[in-house]
C-alpha cells in the first residue's frame, strides 16, 4: 500500500478555486460586454480581442521573467481578466497600440512590478486607465455614437480603423455624458438646458449612449453584478456603498444647487460607475477584507468620484478614486479587523456578564 | 566696540565655565553592558563559548571580542536578545538571518559503556545527569542544556550529542513549503 | 392574544447561531443508514496508555498476564488523566511501546493484548442506583471508568462533572451536532439507543446539579431528533431537544453554547464559567453503561466510510482494534486512498500506518479517494478575504499566514494567533487552496517550543545557581570543618602545652 498523503486537516474543499473565480466574473461581465461590442460593431471587437491577446501575452512574458510557472498561472484567468477590463473602459473605437499599451501597463507594471498575482496594491486595470488617461488625452476621449441598424463599418473596414487609423470611415464621433454636462457647465449654460439637451436617463441605463466599450448599459452591469453576489463571488458590502455613497451626496448637492450639479439619478448611470461598484472597486487583492474595511473602502470611493465629477479637471475620476483608496486598503485591513470570539475590539477577554 | 568686544568674551567665557560644569557636574556613566549580558546569558558556565564561564563571556562579548552568536545553548533566540543589547553593529549580528535555527541537542548515555564513574555527574552544570558511584548514570532531558561538558570528561566515550527526542506533547505541523516551480506541497511526518 | 403563542415559538437561535463558519458537502448519506453493527473480537488489541489529554495512564500489567475484560489495566496519573481497561479477556503480549494514531507516527505506550476468544468479563464496578446516589459518588464511578469527552477532544469527562465545585452551574447542553461531514456515528447512537442516551443524560444532569438540560442537534438529523424527543423527561430533569442549524463547526462547544444562549464565552475561559457544561451525546452513553451496568468505557460506535472503503458501516468496535482490522470488517478498501484519516475531514489526523489502534476519542475512519479530498496545488493568495469571512473566531487567517511565512510568530500571536481553534474552515474555502491551518499548527507548535526554552533556560539558570550555592556551601562547609580541626587542634596543643606548664608549678594552682 502506497503511504497515503499527510497533511494536516482539512481534508477537504470547497469547489471554488482561483480559476473558477476569475470564469465566473468573466461571466458575468459578458452581457454588458456583448452588448458593448454589439453596439460598436466590429472595431470594437478587434480591440477587444486585441487587449485581451495583449495582456495574455504580456502576462506569459512576465512569468517567464520572472521565473514563475508559466503553464499554471497564465491559464488562471486573471491575466484575462484583467485585459478585459481594461478593454472595457477603453474608447471603443481606439487604435490598436491604446489596449496593447493599456494591457502592458495593467499586467506589467500594475501587477507583475509589485510580484505577480495577490501582490499588487494597486488595481492594474485602473493604473492603465489612469496613465492613458493622462498619457492619450485625445485618443482616450475620441468617442463614438452607438451604430443604430447597419450603419457601421464592415469587417475589413473596421481593421482599417483599429489597426491603420485609416480615417476611411465618417465617424460619428460625440461626446460622453459626464463631458458634455462638464464642457457645458464650464461654459455656464444652466443646468435644465443641458439635461433637455441630453436626453432622457432610459438611454443611459440601457446603453444606447457613446462611452467606453463595456460601460454603457448600466442596466445589464447591475444584473452581471447581482449575479456575482449571488454566486458569493463578492459581497454586498462594496457595491452598496460605493452606489449609495455616491447616490447621497449627488442628491444633497442637487437639493442644495440644482442649477450647478446634475440629479442623481445622472450620477448613477453615466460614466462608468455601476462597472467600477461591481467589479473595479470589489477586486480581491486590492480591496479591503473586512465588512467593516470594505464599507469604508466604498464610501471612499463613492465620495472620491464624486469630488473629482464635481470639481475635479476630469469628466470621470472612477480610476483616481480606486487608486487613491487602493493606497489606503493596507491601512484600512489594519484598522478595521473584525471582532475576535470572545474578546472585546480591543483584544481583551470579554467580561464575564457581558452582553457580547 | 572695546565695551562690545568685553561682553562678549565674557559671555562666551561664562557659557562655556557653566557648560563645563555642567559636563562635570551631570556626567553619565555609560551603562555596564555586561551585567546585562551576563543576566541574559544561561549562567551554566559550561565553556562552550571558549571562556571560562559566562561573566568571562559576556565581557568578551562586551569588549567586542566574541561574536553575539558566542553562546551555542542559547541558540538563535539568545543571539538575537544579544544583538538587541550589544547594538545592531555588534561582532557577528550581521550572520543573524543566516543563523538557522538549531535543533536542541541533549547528551545521551550508552548505557553499556557506562561504568558509574561519576565524572559527568559532578561536571554537569545543571545537576541534569542522575545516578550514584558504580552504577548507570543517565540523562533527565528536560534539564540538559546540551552543552557537551559531560561528553569532554567521560573517560569510556559513553555519552553523545543527539537531538532532544520528539515525544507526542512536544510534535507539531512542519511549516508547509512551497516548492518553487512546482508548486506542490512537501510535507513530511 | 394570537401574537404571544407566536412570540413564545420565535427562537433567537434558529436566525442567529454565531459568525462566519461554512456548509460543507456532509456525505453522511453513505453511512446514515447503516446500522450499528458490533463487530467480533480482532486478532489483537494494542490498547495506549494516553487516550486523553492529560497525564498517560500508569500501567497495572506485566508480560505474559491473563486479563480479564473490564479489568484496570492502567491507573489514571494525576489530576487530568484518565483509566485504561482491558477491551477483552486475553493474554499481555507486551507493555512497551507502539506507533500512536497520530499522524506523527511517534512511539506511545502501549499494552499489547492477545484475546483468548472467551470475551470473559471480570470483575465489573459496583453497579449504582443514580436516582438515589450522591453527585460525587456519580462523578467518582465515571472517573473509575476512563470516560472521557467522545466526541474526539478526549478530555476526561469526570473532571468536567467535578466542575459544579468550582462553578455555579445551571445549565447542561448534550453536544449531538456532529458537524463533520461523514460522521454519522452520534447519529446512528441517537436514533438507535435513545432511551440509554437520554438515562445517561439524566445520570449526568444529577452529578452536575444543572437546572435545565438541552440536547443540540444539526437540522440534518430530524429522525435522530424524533428519537430523543420521545424522551423528554428522565430522572425529574426536562430534556429540551433543540435543533441548531446544519453549519460548521457547529459541535464547537463555545460556538454551540453562543447558538443556543447566545452568550459568548470569553477567550482563554471555559463555558462554565457561564455557568454552562458541554458533554458528547456518546458520552452520555458511556455514562450510562457505566453507572447502570458497571461497564468500563471499553468500547465505542466507528463510522467507516468514504470513497475508498467497500461497505461504509457504522460499527461498535473495542478500544485498541487496529484501524487494518476494521478496514478489512469492512470490505478492504476499494481503491487506494489518497489520505486516510482518524476523525472527520474537516479536523481528522491523517494517519501511515493502518495497524495503529483506535482509541476512545476515535469517531470516524476515512478512507478518501483523490476526488474527495483537496488539490495538491497551491496558488497565491489573492487577498479574497473569504478565510476571514468564514472564520468562526473572528480572526483574519491570511493575515496569519503571511506573518507566520515571514517568520513573525509574536506578530501573529498578537492579531490572535492563539485563540485559533483550527477548525479549517478558512482552509476548505481558500481559493488558492492554501493550507492555512497547518501553519497555524506549526506556529503555535513552534510558539509552545520556544515558550518551553525559555521556561526550560530560566531553570537551567536556576539549577545551575543552585549547583553553585550547593558547591559554595560544601567548600564553606568544608573551609569551616578545616577551620574547626585547626581550632580543636590549636586548643589541643595548648591545652596540652598548658597541661605541661601546670605540672611544673604545681603550687601556682593550689594558690589561686
Amino acid at each position: 500500500m502506497i503511504a497515503p498523503m499527510l497533511a494536516s486537516a482539512p481534508h477537504t474543499h470547497s469547489r471554488f478555486n482561483v480559476s473558477r473565480t476569475m470564469i465566473a466574473v468573466m461571466a458575468c461581465l459578458s452581457p454588458a460586454t456583448a452588448f458593448g461590442l454589439y453596439h460598436f460593431g466590429w472595431p470594437a471587437i478587434c480591440l477587444f480581442i486585441v487587449t485581451i491577446a495583449a495582456a495574455l501575452l504580456f502576462e506569459v512574458l512576465s512569468l517567464a521573467i520572472a521565473g514563475k510557472p508559466i503553464l499554471r498561472f497564465a491559464t488562471d484567468g486573471s491575466a484575462v481578466l484583467t485585459g478585459w477590463i481594461v478593454a472595457l473602459s477603453l474608447p471603443p473605437w481606439a487604435p490598436w497600440w491604446v489596449g496593447v499599451t493599456g494591457a502592458g501597463i495593467a499586467i506589467v507594471i500594475g501587477k507583475h512590478v509589485f510580484g505577480g498575482l495577490g501582490q499588487n496594491l494597486f488595481n492594474p486595470a485602473m493604473v492603465a486607465r489612469a496613465m492613458l488617461l493622462v498619457a492619450l488625452p485625445v485618443q482616450m476621449t475620441t468617442w463614438v455614437q452607438p451604430l443604430r441598424g447597419d450603419t457601421g463599418p464592415t469587417f475589413l473596414q473596421s481593421l482599417g480603423i483599429t489597426f491603420m487609423g485609416s480615417p476611411e470611415f465618417d465617424v460619428v464621433s460625440s461626446a460622453s455624458v459626464l463631458s458634455q454636462v462638464k464642457s457645458q457647465l464650464d461654459a455656464g449654460q444652466p443646468m435644465d438646458r443641458i439635461l433637455a439637451e441630453l436626453g432622457g436617463v432610459q438611454d443611459q441605463l440601457y446603453g444606447f449612449v457613446s462611452g467606453s466599450m463595456g460601460e454603457t448599459s448600466a442596466l445589464l452591469l447591475l444584473a452581471g453584478g447581482l449575479c456575482l453576489i449571488l454566486l458569493r463571488i463578492i459581497t454586498v458590502v462594496i457595491p452598496l456603498s460605493v452606489l449609495g455613497s455616491v447616490f447621497v451626496l449627488s442628491g444633497a448637492a442637487w437639493l442644495i444647487a440644482p442649477g450647478q450639479f446634475p440629479p442623481p439619478q445622472y450620477h448613477m448611470v453615466s460614466g462608468s460607475l455601476v462597472f467600477c461598484a461591481f467589479f473595479i472597486a470589489t477586486d480581491y487583492v486590492t480591496s479591503p477584507v473586512t465588512g467593516t474595511g470594505k464599507m469604508i473602502y466604498g464610501i471612499g470611493i463613492g465620495t472620491l468620484i464624486f469630488v473629482i465629477r464635481s470639481w475635479g479637471a476630469f469628466p470621470e475620476g472612477v480610476a483616481f478614486a480606486v487608486l487613491l483608496m487602493n493606497a489606503c486598503t493596507p491601512l484600512i485591513d489594519e484598522y478595521a479587523r473584525p471582532r475576535i470570539f470572545g474578546r472585546t475590539r480591543s483584544g481583551k477577554p470579554l467580561e464575564l456578564g457581558d452582553e457580547s | 566696540m572695546l565695551y562690545a568686544v568685553t561682553s562678549m568674551t565674557a559671555l562666551g567665557l561664562g557659557l562655556g565655565l557653566l557648560l563645563g560644569l555642567a559636563a562635570r557636574k551631570f556626567h553619565v556613566e555609560t551603562p555596564p553592558v555586561v551585567d546585562e549580558i551576563e543576566g541574559v546569558l544561561p549562567g551554566t558556565n559550561c565553556g562552550q563559548c571558549g571562556y571560562p564561564g559566562c561573566r568571562a563571556g559576556a565581557e568578551a562579548l562586551a569588549e567586542g571580542a566574541a561574536p553575539v552568536t558566542l553562546c551555542p545553548p542559547g541558540g538563535r533566540e539568545l543571539a538575537l536578545e544579544l544583538a538587541e543589547i550589544t547594538g545592531a553593529d555588534a561582532n557577528g549580528a550581521a550572520d543573524l538571518d543566516g543563523m538557522e535555527e538549531a535543533e536542541q541537542m541533549v547528551a545521551f548515555i550508552f548505557e553499556d559503556h557506562c561504568t558509574g564513574c561519576t565524572k559527568c555527574f559532578k561536571r554537569c552544570p545543571t545537576d541534569a545527569i542522575v545516578g550514584a558511584n558504580k552504577q548507570i548514570h543517565t540523562v533527565v532531558t528536560d534539564a540538559c542544556i546540551g552543552c557537551d561538558a559531560c561528553i569532554e570528561v567521560c573517560p569510556t566515550e559513553a555519552i553523545i550529542h543527539r537531538t532532544k527526542p520528539r515525544t507526542l506533547r512536544n510534535w507539531y505541523w512542519e511549516k508547509p513549503d512551497l516548492v518553487p516551480g512546482d508548486g506542490e506541497m512537501r510535507i513530511s511526518a | 392574544m394570537t401574537i404571544f403563542p407566536l412570540a413564545g415559538r420565535f427562537d433567537p437561535a434558529r436566525l442567529f447561531s454565531f459568525k462566519g463558519g461554512i456548509h460543507p458537502e456532509t456525505r453522511k448519506f453513505l453511512t446514515s443508514e447503516c446500522a450499528i453493527e458490533d463487530m467480533p473480537v480482532p486478532t489483537v488489541l494494542r490498547v495506549p496508555l494516553q487516550q486523553h489529554i492529560g497525564v498517560e495512564a500508569e500501567p497495572l500489567v506485566a508480560r505474559d498476564d491473563m486479563v480479564l475484560k473490564g479489568q484496570l489495566i492502567g491507573k489514571a496519573r494525576g489530576p487530568v488523566s484518565a483509566n485504561i481497561h482491558a477491551p477483552t479477556s486475553g493474554r499481555v503480549l507486551a507493555v512497551g511501546h507502539f506507533t500512536a494514531p497520530h499522524p506523527s507516527g511517534l512511539p506511545v505506550p502501549t499494552i499489547t493484548i492477545r484475546p483468548d476468544g472467551d470475551d470473559r468479563w471480570g470483575d465489573r464496578l459496583p453497579r449504582m442506583r443514580p436516582e438515589s446516589a450522591d453527585p460525587d459518588e456519580i462523578a467518582a464511578q465515571v472517573a473509575k471508568a476512563g470516560i472521557v469527552g467522545m466526541g474526539g477532544a478526549t478530555f476526561p469527562a469526570a473532571v468536567k462533572l467535578n466542575l459544579r465545585a468550582r462553578y455555579d452551574l445551571h445549565t447542561l447542553i448534550i453536544n449531538g451536532a456532529e458537524c463533520e461531514p461523514y460522521l454519522t456515528c452520534d447519529d446512528r447512537l441517537m436514533r438507535e439507543r435513545a432511551e440509554e442516551i437520554a438515562d445517561g443524560i439524566g445520570i449526568m444532569a444529577r452529578a452536575l446539579g444543572v437546572k435545565q438540560v438541552i440536547v443540540a442537534i444539526e437540522a440534518n438529523k430530524p429522525q435522530a431528533t424524533a428519537a430523543m424527543e420521545r424522551y423528554h423527561r428522565v430522572l425529574g430533569y426536562a430534556l429540551k431537544i433543540k435543533q441548531v442549524p446544519t453549519q460548521y463547526p457547529m459541535g464547537s462547544e463555545k460556538h454551540l453554547v453562543k447558538t443556543l444562549t447566545g452568550k459568548e464565552t470569553p477567550a482563554r475561559a471555559l463555558t462554565a464559567e457561564l455557568g454552562v457544561v458541554v458533554h458528547n451525546a456518546a458520552t452520555a452513553h458511556a455514562v450510562h453503561l457505566a453507572v447502570r451496568y458497571g461497564e468500563p468505557s471499553i468500547s465505542r460506535v466507528v463510522t467507516i466510510s468514504g470513497r475508498g472503503i467497500t461497505r461504509p458501516a457504522n460499527v461498535r468496535a473495542l478500544i485498541g482494534t487496529p484501524v487494518a482490522e476494521l478496514l478489512a470488517h469492512c470490505g478492504g478498501l476499494a481503491q487506494e486512498p489518497e489520505r486516510l484519516l482518524l476523525g472527520g475531514p474537516m479536523m481528522g489526523q491523517p494517519i501511515q500506518n493502518p495497524r495503529v489502534p483506535i482509541i476512545k476519542g476515535t469517531n470516524g475512519i476515512l478512507a478518501l479517494a483523490a476526488s474527495e479530498t483537496r488539490d495538491r496545488e497551491v496558488m497565491p493568495c489573492i487577498r479574497c478575504g473569504l478565510c476571514v469571512q468564514v472564520c468562526p473566531m473572528g480572526l483574519t487567517p491570511f493575515e496569519l499566514n503571511t506573518r507566520i511565512k515571514a517568520g513573525d510568530l509574536e506578530g501573529a500571536a498578537r492579531v490572535g494567533l492563539l485563540d485559533c481553534i483550527t477548525c479549517g474552515c478558512c482552509s476548505f474555502t481558500c481559493p488558492s487552496n492554501k493550507p492555512l491551518v497547518q501553519t497555524i499548527h506549526f506556529a503555535k507548535g513552534k510558539l509552545a517550543e520556544q515558550e518551553s526554552r525559555k521556561h526550560q533556560q530560566e531553570q537551567a539558570k536556576r539549577l545551575a545557581e543552585a549547583r553553585q550555592e550547593r558547591q559554595e556551601a560544601i567548600a564553606a562547609a568544608k573551609r569551616e570543618a578545616m577551620a574547626k580541626r585547626k581550632a580543636e587542634m590549636a586548643a589541643k596543643k595548648k591545652r596540652e602545652a598548658e597541661a605541661a606548664a601546670a605540672e611544673t608549678p604545681k603550687n601556682g594552682e593550689t594558690v589561686k
